[in-house]
């Protein structure tokens, strides 16, 4: 089988200052890779530059056969519009608050060239009940809704274009812990039925046990240790890994 | 408007100075080949107040030859207060001729209209636009709509009218209404009322849109493609009162209401002024 | 029976007409004269000088007089005329430290060499109405002094001498002209000058005021504000060096601003740069701050989202002259969009029903 995703050597500095380096793994389709570290590790770095919103200093990020390093522009919008997916840690850096739930949901249908009203609704309808929003909410705007329900909002207005990949940067992070619960059941339902890749960077090692299938830990900008989720964490082997995984066990 | 102080003679023909006007030129003629685009240029001072027709007073300037004739409406009207002062404006400065008769126009310079009677090849109608961008309202800064021009992503624009069909059952727009120009641009037609959209499309006359303040030009050549946006299932249409003129007694033509008494009585009269006196002449 | 409404012709005319009447006034009233305005409204021509980006007092003295003293319309009209005249080339940059001072001021030093020169300025006048100027405007003859040389070397240039101020890279590109360029975005600090330099005094007094009470507060220190006239060189082509055209009066502000540095790069105190036309000295130092706030980017600086970072909104709002046209055009008629949407929302009220 074909890697979906390779990343080679990914390298970003900030001035003298490193933000990731030495990065390389391979993703394949329907494969959930996790990356959790510490705030400064240089894991959202490293998103950013797999997601194509900055731009490392050396390395490739190939995706289906193409390098989105080195794309032209109009491509890698192309792609973040169709196969791409990312799910922000603040909704509302990914939704458009002035606009229905509704419309939300059917932008990146309308962005692709759907141009039929009553279907952009009934998909629209249809995906707000897959992130268990009641249907009668789809004229409401974002800003009257929680901060859980903007979450899956998001998550939908992602998903409505069946991307091949999706990033997710603390997809749970500033959620309350009972609300972090069914939006992870609902994320893990999601992934397993439509057979996503995705690349989920979080500080929770809770979302990557339940979500990811392999995990890379990070310190400093490197890239400490990487394996299956299960071995990974029930047997750490470098001693930050230990601490990572033990600092969790106490609380 | 105040006069120009000095002896309108030592102005160059049609105010502006040859170099402004080659430039100009050079605006529209890259505008005409990439239709819809909006071209940036460097708009000048003129003397009148931005926002009452500069962009398109430097187009007229840019493309008036001392044998044009010229028209200029306002609203429809050749009478109302604006063109007459643009029409004064030429008459002083370029000493051309002028005429309220769109057949007899070689230039018809307008602000939010389009003549009811069909324009014809070798015609030019130069529209004044206020705000070129038609995604500003969406999205107000210039460096990310030029980029979404750019890369073609429009998806927003189309979020704007399901956004209108969901909270008011139709899509909202009256004028000024968005359209995409030979499935590549999407353009602001100025604010025309959506009645007289379809007289974009496939129009023999040369249509040139100026922006003074906002320092852009763009055109449509005769024949091209222009498309009002729309959905499948709520189809664009070109509505008007339903009524027909009280003058002229045209069903086909865009109506001004006007108010005649205070208890609430209204009539319903042609826009376009040349057009219905022509009829009523006929 | 009805009939179009129609005499738009006529109406302007008598417009005009009353407005020259009004411009007048009293006719028993001795018409001011433009010689006058020049001489006695002098603040008020340069600010129609520096916003109209034309530096002929005569005829900015003209603008407000036809203007009946709105400075925007006298500025309108003065831009409106620049528009005729042909751009014969750009002079070489003129030498502000060759400028002849009658005000220059530090408030970074307490002396420096060249010395503090109040000059003619209203800083420290109690704001008294003068009745006495109702009557006869005569002034006592001010005690005089020889004018000294006239090099007057600029304050920061003590502090460059020791590193202490970041020093712009000297460029001979010669910028690009906002009047004969459109304006595209994002835009050089030369552009962004232009820009701010023309701009309205009162909206570049605003957002410098609002960097100050900490939208976006760089710490400014007057370095240093000159007043005088400047001569103008240009070189030309024919003869192979460069020779006078005239002199400018220029106002010119040097603020030294929010250092920057870290353990191991040396702080340097940071400059916000500002320049205008005649004595205009608010406009002059709104500028510098405006300017230094403009700079985040290139200084590494967070944005915090400070009107007077966001380089776009103040370029795209600052000129009166686009402003006060779009604003105003809203009296310009609009029937046929009324009509349009008045069509719209009768259609929704009755399918509303």
């Amino acid at each position: 089988m074909q890697p979906l995703l390779q990343v080679q050597n990914i390298r970003k500095t900030y001035g003298a200052r490193i933000g990731c380096t030495d990065v390389s793994f391979d993703l394949y389709p329907g494969e959930v890779m996790g990356i959790v570290g510490e705030s400064g590790s240089g894991k959202s770095t490293l998103l950013s530059c797999l997601a194509g919103h900055a731009q490392p200093d050396t390395g490739a990020v190939i995706f289906d056969g193409r390098d989105t390093v080195t794309m032209a522009e109009p491509e890698r919008r192309m792609l973040a519009r169709t196969d791409w997916a990312y799910v922000h840690q603040n909704p509302r850096d990914g939704l458009r608050m002035g606009v229905s739930a509704g419309g939300n949901v059917g932008e990146r249908l309308m962005a692709v060239g759907a141009r039929n009203y009553g279907t952009i609704r009934d998909t629209a309808t249809d995906w707000l009940g897959r992130v268990e929003i009641n249907a009668d909410r789809i004229d409401d705007r974002p800003s009257q809704f929680s901060g859980g329900m903007q979450q899956r909002l998001q998550i939908a207005r992602n998903l409505v274009t069946g991307p091949r990949l999706v990033f997710m940067d603390e997809p749970t992070g500033g959620l309350d812990v009972s609300v972090q619960a069914r939006l992870l059941d609902l994320l893990r339902g999601l992934v397993r039925r439509m057979g996503l890749s995705a690349i989920i960077v979080t500080h929770d090692l809770a979302v990557v046990r339940l979500l990811a299938d392999r995990l890379m830990v990070m310190k400093g900008g490197h890239v400490v240790e990487q394996g299956l989720t299960d071995q990974v964490l029930d047997d750490p082997q470098h001693a930050y890994t230990q601490l990572l995984v033990s600092s969790v066990l106490q609380v | 408007m105040n006069a120009p102080q000095k002896n309108t003679t030592e102005y160059n023909f049609a105010y502006l100075d040859e170099d402004t006007k080659r430039m100009i030129r050079r605006a529209l003629l890259k505008a005409v080949a990439i239709p819809g685009y909006q071209v940036p240029f460097a708009s000048r001072e003129m003397p009148m107040p931005y926002g009452w027709g500069t962009g398109g007073v430097q187009v007229t300037a840019a493309c008036l030859t001392p044998d044009d004739v010229l028209k200029v409406i306002d609203q429809g009207a050749d009478d109302t207060t604006n063109a007459v002062s643009i029409r004064k404006f030429f008459q002083r400065t370029a000493d051309v001729d002028v005429t309220e008769r769109t057949a007899d126009a070689t230039i018809i310079q307008t602000r939010h209209r389009i003549p009811e009677a069909a324009l014809t090849e070798g015609q030019i109608l130069v529209f004044q636009v206020p705000i070129p961008e038609p995604l500003r309202f969406l999205e107000p800064r210039e460096t990310e709509t030029r980029k979404m021009h750019e890369l073609e992503e429009y998806g927003l624009m189309h979020v704007k009218l399901y956004e209108d069909i969901a909270k008011h059952g139709q899509i909202a727009t009256a004028y000024a209404y968005p359209v995409k120009v030979e499935g590549r641009y999407v353009m602001d037609p100025s604010p025309i009322p959506k009645f007289d959209n379809p007289k974009l499309s496939d129009n023999p006359a040369l249509m040139l849109f100026g922006a003074g303040r906002e320092q852009r030009i763009y055109a449509l050549p005769p024949h091209t493609k222009v498309a009002s946006l729309d959905f499948e299932d709520h189809p664009f249409e070109a509505s008007k009162a339903n009524h027909n003129c009280d003058i002229c007694g045209a069903g086909d033509t865009y109506l001004d209401e006007v108010i005649t008494d205070d208890r609430g009585s209204r009539m319903f009269v042609c826009s376009d002024t040349d057009h219905c006196r022509t009829r009523q002449e006929a | 029976m009805y009939v179009a409404v129609k005499g738009g012709e006529r109406a302007i005319e008598n417009a005009h007409a009353w407005l020259a009447e009004e411009r007048r006034g009293d006719p028993a009233v001795a018409e001011l004269g433009t010689d006058q305005i020049e001489q006695q409204l002098a603040l008020a021509v340069n600010r129609v000088m520096a916003e109209g980006s034309l530096h002929d007092p005569a005829l900015a003295a003209l603008a407000i007089k036809q203007s009946r003293g709105d400075l925007i319309e006298a500025i309108f009209l003065i831009r409106a005329y620049r528009t005729t005249l042909p751009r014969l080339g750009a002079s070489i940059p003129v030498d502000t430290a060759k400028m002849d001072c009658i005000r220059r001021v530090s408030a970074t030093f307490k002396d420096a060499p060249g010395g503090q020169i109040l000059g003619p300025t209203f800083d420290y006048t109690h704001r008294l109405l003068d009745f006495a100027l109702m009557a006869n405007g005569d002034a006592p003859e001010a005690p005089r002094k020889a004018a000294e040389p006239a090099h007057v070397p600029h304050i920061t240039g003590f502090l460059g001498r020791d590193g202490l101020i970041e020093q712009e890279a000297p460029s001979d590109t010669e910028p690009r002209d906002l009047t004969r360029e459109p304006l595209e975005l994002p835009a050089d600090r030369a552009l962004r000058l232009q820009s701010l330099a023309r701009g309205d005094e009162g909206f570049i007094l605003g957002l410098a005021y609002s960097t100050q009470r900490g939208y976006a507060r760089n710490h400014a220190f007057v370095g240093e504000l000159r007043i005088g006239t400047c001569a103008v060189e240009m070189d030309i082509p024919q003869l192979g060096f460069a020779i006078e055209i005239g002199e400018v009066e220029l106002t010119e502000c040097e603020t030294v601003n929010q250092f920057k540095g870290s353990k191991t790069e040396p702080p340097q105190f940071t400059r916000g740069y500002g320049l205008t036309f005649g004595q205009t000295e608010r406009k002059a130092i709104s500028m510098a701050l405006v300017d230094r706030a403009l700079r985040w980017k290139e200084l590494g600086e967070d944005y915090v989202g400070a009107p007077a970072q966001d380089e776009e909104f103040v370029l795209s709002h600052a000129d009166n002259i686009q402003a006060t046209g779009f604003l105003e055009h809203i009296k310009l008629p609009h029937y046929v969009d009324f009509q349009s949407e008045l069509e719209l929302v009768r259609r929704m009220r009755e399918a509303a029903e």
